[in-house]
């Protein structure tokens, strides 16, 4: 009934399993460090499946270098990192690692390539790895990705140097999700937006989330995002994670700079803001956790 | 090999049902897809009961499917529907690369752009040449704002470090010329010219015509590709809302470095050629090495030397010009800088030799032929 189309070239990097595990990331004793620096020692930490885990940690803590390493961009100096149930140590740089088309990651200043259209960045991904797609349903695929992600549609076929730096971050997420992954990586999303951009990231994050059941590992200093999406929250201090729970646990802990953090006087407004009453993605936010543990493909619903 | 996503047609009661079978996502959707474009009508009702797991992928070729053959979608997971709703309400028909006009009417009109964008490029320059001529002018009547620091830096970068290329270069040109020039001499038993040959030619044109060629390709480049990064990343901006003036702070330095170093570069360059020379004419045309340089002075006449050094802080000027010009002009993305760190070469080594046949002319005319 159908064209045989299965000798076509199929990249190596490809994986069709699925992950059924507590979680997502487990990362083990990670030592990372630059010449004498270490910017991580003896660094745990596990991303439980579906949740939105916020990491936290003042300039120069190493969140980005946690990330890198995680999606196999920095070679970690001693430590087992597993992502979906896999080693990421194991393989070199640029390897397969049977991983790629299973995470989207979304970098600090959004990372297009600034010679391809919003709809061609986002076709990038779909391209490199289902050669099978016919141009015309990348073209719907991107066409939709791009409103998804909160672009306007005429958006998609504009280059990168005629969007904002707000625009920009959207078209990084709509190519982050081209592959519809399971795992988000999103770097400072919200830096730089104004107040009602990032509230509308916000939202539009966790609706998502909730609908793709994403696990996002969601690096972040607006504490306005921390209260509004996150399940859980990592803090980075000290080379490691000193604490990881739910943010109201998180301000009960007697750690300073955690205190500072959340009891600071920004912290206190950001917490008082999330005590009033939101929409849909806020009311997810309480059940959240436990029920996309449980059976993620309740959470949001 | 992966699993697709197939389907089975299900004619009951005169109402057709296209019953999908199989995962519906991005990684097994795509014969689907190509098949159900092909599907001929009608289709009442699409069943995706049997298929799961499903993405968005999945839904939107269920969603353009059902859309196209007003079918209705059975069986949907209470996921399948969250999706499906998710993509109806993100669909866009909107182009995803710039439409491009047609032929007919796209190369008039890239040929108009050209001609204005090339009438615009020489206002600018011309423009540019008098920014320059300005800052100098604010330099000079401002002595304090002059960066020495700044300029003796790019006089290490344009010059000293590039002694070992323009040296090895000239070496092997002059090394060249002799060899050539003693093959076709020899025709007429006037091997010994082959001095007069490597000291003018040197001395007057290749000396420094290629140093400015390897300056254009080093530095000339490099300043375009300085300046329009800083351009990209808004240091130029900042340093506006300081005060500092980029013209003083950044183009003075380089053009001065640039005509200044250039004639002692060419200088240098005509030497290493000589000496090249010299060394080839020793080993195979059996004149000494001594015996050559010393007939060189007796003949090269010394408005070689002028018409060589004359020339040199022209073309330093041109090719640290054309790189500034450039690197300013950068606007938008990394691509740019590129574009335009090539058009900075280009344009300078083609108006240095461009600017040299006029120089030829005009020396022979004076008299120093």
């Amino acid at each position: 009934m159908m064209a045989d189309i299965d000798d076509l070239p199929v990249n190596p990097d490809l994986s069709d399993e699925t992950f059924d595990g507590e979680y997502t990331i487990v990362i083990e004793g990670l030592v990372n460090r630059f010449g004498d620096f270490a910017v991580h020692e003896n660094l745990d930490l596990k991303v439980k499946r579906g949740e939105i885990l916020g990491v936290v940690g003042g300039s120069g803590t190493g969140k980005s270098v946690l990330m890198r390493s995680i999606i196999g961009l920095q070679i970690p100096d001693e430590g087992t990192i597993e992502v979906l149930g896999k080693d990421i140590r194991a393989k070199e740089d640029d390897d397969e690692i049977g991983l790629r088309n299973r995470w989207g990651v979304l970098f600090q200043g959004g990372a297009l390539f600034s010679t391809l259209t919003v709809g061609e960045n986002v076709q990038v991904p779909l391209k490199q790895f289902y050669p099978e797609l016919s141009q015309q349903l990348l073209d719907e695929i991107a066409g939709y990705k791009t409103v998804l992600s909160g672009l306007p549609a005429e958006t998609a076929s504009k280059y990168p140097s005629e969007l904002s730096g707000g625009m920009k971050k959207r078209a990084g997420l709509a190519r982050a999700l081209a592959l519809d992954p399971e795992l988000l990586f999103l770097d400072e999303p919200t830096a730089g937006l104004d107040p009602i951009g990032a509230a509308k990231f916000d939202e539009l994050l966790r609706e998502l989330a909730d609908t793709l059941e994403l696990t996002v590992f969601l690096i972040t200093h607006d504490l306005d995002t921390l209260h509004a999406i996150c399940d859980r929250v990592a803090v980075l201090a000290d080379k490691q994670v000193i604490a990881v729970g739910p943010i109201e646990e998180l301000m009960e802990s007697d750690h300073p700079w955690i205190q500072e953090y959340f009891n600071g006087p920004r912290g206190r407004v950001a917490h008082a803001g999330s005590q009033r009453p939101k929409g849909a993605g806020a009311s997810a936010k309480t059940t959240g956790p436990a029920k996309a543990i449980d059976k993620p493909a309740a959470g949001g619903a | 090999m992966r699993e697709w996503a197939d389907y089975t047609i299900e004619e009951a009661g005169g109402r057709t049902t296209l019953v999908v079978t199989g995962p519906l996502l991005v990684s097994t959707i795509g014969k689907l897809d190509a098949a159900l474009r092909t599907v001929e009508g009608p289709v009442q009702f699409v069943d995706i009961s049997k298929a799961a797991p499903i993405d968005t992928v999945g839904a939107w070729v269920i969603h353009r499917f059902a859309e196209e053959q007003q079918a209705e979608v059975l069986g949907a997971s209470e996921q399948a529907e969250i999706l499906i709703d998710t993509v109806t309400g993100s669909a866009s028909a909107e182009p995803i690369s710039p439409v491009l006009d047609r032929l007919i009417t796209r190369v008039p009109e890239q040929v108009g752009t050209f001609v204005t964008g090339a009438v615009h490029e020489g206002k600018h320059n011309l423009g540019f040449l008098g920014a320059v001529i300005m800052a100098f002018a604010g330099v000079i009547r401002h002595p304090s704002r002059f960066r020495l620091r700044a300029v003796v830096h790019q006089m290490e970068l344009v010059g000293v470090t590039s002694l070992p290329i323009i040296g090895l270069m000239s070496f092997l040109i002059g090394i060249v010329i002799a060899q050539q020039g003693a093959v076709q001499l020899a025709q007429f038993g006037a091997e010994t010219l082959t001095v007069n040959l490597v000291g003018r030619i040197t001395l007057r044109e290749l000396g420094v015509l290629m140093t400015a060629i390897m300056v254009a390709g080093r530095s000339g480049s490099a300043f375009a590709a300085q300046l329009g990064t800083m351009k990209l990343t808004e240091e130029i901006d900042a340093m506006r809302t300081i005060g500092v003036s980029p013209m003083e702070a950044l183009v003075v330095p380089r053009i001065l470095a640039a005509v200044i170093m250039m004639p002692l570069l060419g200088f240098y360059s005509a030497c290493m050629g000589i000496l090249g020379g010299a060394v080839l004419a020793d080993v195979s045309l059996g004149i000494p090495f001594l015996t050559f340089l010393s007939r060189i002075q007796e003949v090269v006449p010394v408005y070689d030397f002028y018409v060589g050094m004359a020339k040199a802080p022209v073309f330093g000027l041109i090719v640290a010009m054309a790189g500034c010009y450039q690197g300013l002009r950068v606007e938008g993305n990394a691509e740019e800088v590129g574009t335009r760190t090539t058009k900075a070469v280009v344009q300078a080594i083609f108006m240095v030799i461009v600017l040299d046949a006029f120089f030829a002319i005009f020396f022979t005319k004076i008299g120093w032929a």
